[in-house]
């Protein structure tokens, strides 16, 4: 099967319709071996239902999905032996152990007991979850439910994995195991897709982004190369009193070749180089005796990026349709 | 096909190692129907007349096909429960048989109605219901008892797929099914009831299955009543099984 320079996955004009909604319109996504591609996007944009389409979930309409160069459809049999899957839900049993748990999907993937359980104890000593092990899942934290869901989805060892919203609804320092936890894996050489909402999410994980809205891919690239396009560095100026922002609009206005922004006490203007720029930024502020509170340079975030290629924020409230479906 | 039957225990291993876990629904279905028994016996049995048998003796066997078809709530619950969690999804990712899901709720059922069956009896022995049955007649009844179970497992199932809550899958189960076991033989003799109602309990399989038990167990006239329950767990398990696995695969597929 797949060669080093095969992609890991490769998706091609893929459609998806519920009814009348396009969920996915078209999208094209590849992803090299050992990479991680993180898919951002607004609720409701098609993360999910791209995902459900990648691990055999959902029929797509039209296009062609390959996943180590196996078809989503024809071979989704074989398929579904490479790859793992971990949802937004946490998707084990409450009512069994953490070890029932892993060593029923050993099982299901058509291992002996035996195997499956020593595969079971050898995943919960990875992620920490030894001394739970004998415990109803319902005594978890929330956590703990997303370690063990991880560690089925990687019972069989699989090359690719299937992350939706891995830290969906997870406590900042939960979150941060989980990141550990992946960045683990890929160090391994594991595939990894995983859609997230958050930002700071994918700029730490994802070696490459595709940021996805109405269900087509608007962006893509390296966090970096993102961040790029809606521009360099900026200065960011927080004044005391919001009073005086025409004023200082006015005082920075000749440094950069865009017009300063105000929002509130904020303005922020565009600069194309980084010397020089704090200590001219302060001289003029001071001699059109504005007071400032703080001011700074700052890169471009990954929001900044959203907000610029989707004219809304990243985390819409609404819940996404096509889960309703 | 040996991956049907692996997938299918390992699920069945999986609903019964919970069970005990989550006690509300094995109590539910021991305790209540008990409670059905006595209060029949002690309550209304003195009201309702049926000739040639005991009330106790009349209503054990229908008390129990009564209880076994309810039994199959576990299978629309759970079903309807691994659905929203997203294990179905889990499972659906794995390179598991696909009707295995369906196949090990049901075979669990098996187990849970036959703990059901055996707390009913032995209630009933000790409020004085007796056998008027060879030992091979009683395992018989026993057979078809968990057959007719098995079946109503299937129906249970479609439901439990079709519905979108739990609490959904409990109203509508309930209205389908309390009525279909009450206009039965299974409480009160047939022919005590209104024409129009009589006509339908005749024809209800539950009136079959009853009387098919009461038959095996107290030595009542048979007729083609055996027969008829076999064939009707045999009709319900062959058209629900396969537009309940129908509806699983189209529930995955979308």
């Amino acid at each position: 099967m797949a060669n080093a320079n095969e992609p890991a996955i490769s998706v091609t004009g893929l459609v998806k319709s519920f009814g009348d909604v396009r969920a996915l319109d078209g999208v094209d996504l590849y992803v090299p071996p050992g990479s991680v591609l993180g898919l951002l996007g607004p609720n409701g944009a098609g993360k999910t239902t791209a995902v459900r389409v990648l691990t055999t979930l959902l029929k797509p309409d039209a296009g062609t999905v390959l996943v180590t160069g196996l078809d989503v459809v024809r071979d989704a049999a074989e398929l579904r032996g490479r790859i793992g899957l971990a949802g937004q839900y946490a998707a084990v049993d409450e009512n069994l152990t953490g070890l029932e748990n892993l060593v029923m999907v050993g099982r299901l993937y058509g291992e002996r007991r035996a195997w499956a359980k020593r595969r079971g104890q050898e995943l919960l000593e990875r992620f920490d979850l030894v001394e739970a092990a004998d415990r109803p899942v319902k005594t978890y934290s929330g956590g703990m439910r997303r370690r063990l869901d991880l560690a089925a989805a990687l019972v069989a060892r699989p090359p690719v994995l299937f992350l939706d919203e891995p830290t969906t609804g997870l406590d900042p320092r939960s979150r941060l195991e989980v990141w550990a936890t992946i960045e683990g894996l890929v160090a391994e050489g594991t595939t990894v897709l995983l859609t997230t909402q958050y930002l700071d999410e994918a700029d730490r994980l994802a070696d490459l982004i595709a940021v996805i809205d109405r269900g087509r891919v608007i962006a893509e690239g390296t966090p970096d190369e993102l961040k790029d396009r809606v521009g360099g560095e900026r200065l960011e100026v927080h004044l005391a009193d919001a009073s005086a922002v025409a004023t200082a609009v006015r005082a920075l206005a000749p440094m950069s070749d865009e017009p300063p922004v105000a929002d509130g006490e904020t303005i922020r203007l565009p600069v194309t180089q980084r010397s020089g720029t704090i200590v001219e930024a302060v001289r003029r502020l001071d001699d059109a005796g504005v007071a400032v509170d703080d001011l700074g340079l700052r890169r471009p975030t990954l929001d900044d990026v959203f907000l610029a290629l989707t004219g809304h924020a990243a985390e819409a409230a609404d819940d996404e349709e096509e889960k309703a479906a | 096909m040996s991956r049907l039957v692996s997938d299918t225990l390992v699920i069945a291993e999986r609903n019964l190692i919970r069970l005990p876990r989550a006690p509300d629904l094995l109590i539910a279905f021991t305790v209540q129907p008990v409670m059905f028994v006595l209060l029949f016996v002690y309550v209304f049995g003195g009201a309702i007349s049926t000739p040639g048998y005991e009330y106790v003796d009349f209503l054990i066997p229908g008390i129990i096909v009564q209880n076994i078809a309810f039994g199959g709530f576990v299978t629309a619950l759970g079903l309807n429960e691994d659905l929203h969690k997203g294990l179905i999804d889990r499972f659906r990712s794995l390179p598991m048989a696909r009707p295995a899901v369906l196949a090990g709720r049901t075979l669990s059922d098996v187990v849970t109605n036959f703990l059901s069956v055996v707390v009913l009896l032995v209630t009933g022995l000790i409020i004085g219901f007796s056998f008027h049955a060879s030992v091979p007649e009683v395992v018989a009844g026993l057979a078809l008892l968990i057959l007719f179970g098995y079946a109503f497992s299937w129906v249970f199932a479609l439901l439990g797929l079709l519905v979108s809550s739990p609490e959904s899958a409990n109203s509508v189960g309930f209205l389908a099914v309390f009525p279909l076991t009450f206009i039965s033989s299974a409480f009160v003799p047939v022919d005590s009831m209104p024409a129009g109602l009589q006509w339908f309990a005749e024809i209800n399989p539950f009136t079959i299955v009853v009387n098919a038990m009461r038959a095996l167990w107290l030595g009542a006239p048979a007729g083609n009543d055996v027969w008829g329950a076999v064939v009707w767990s045999l009709v319900i398990l062959g058209v629900f099984a396969p537009l309940a696995v129908a509806r699983y695969r189209r529930t995955a597929g979308q």
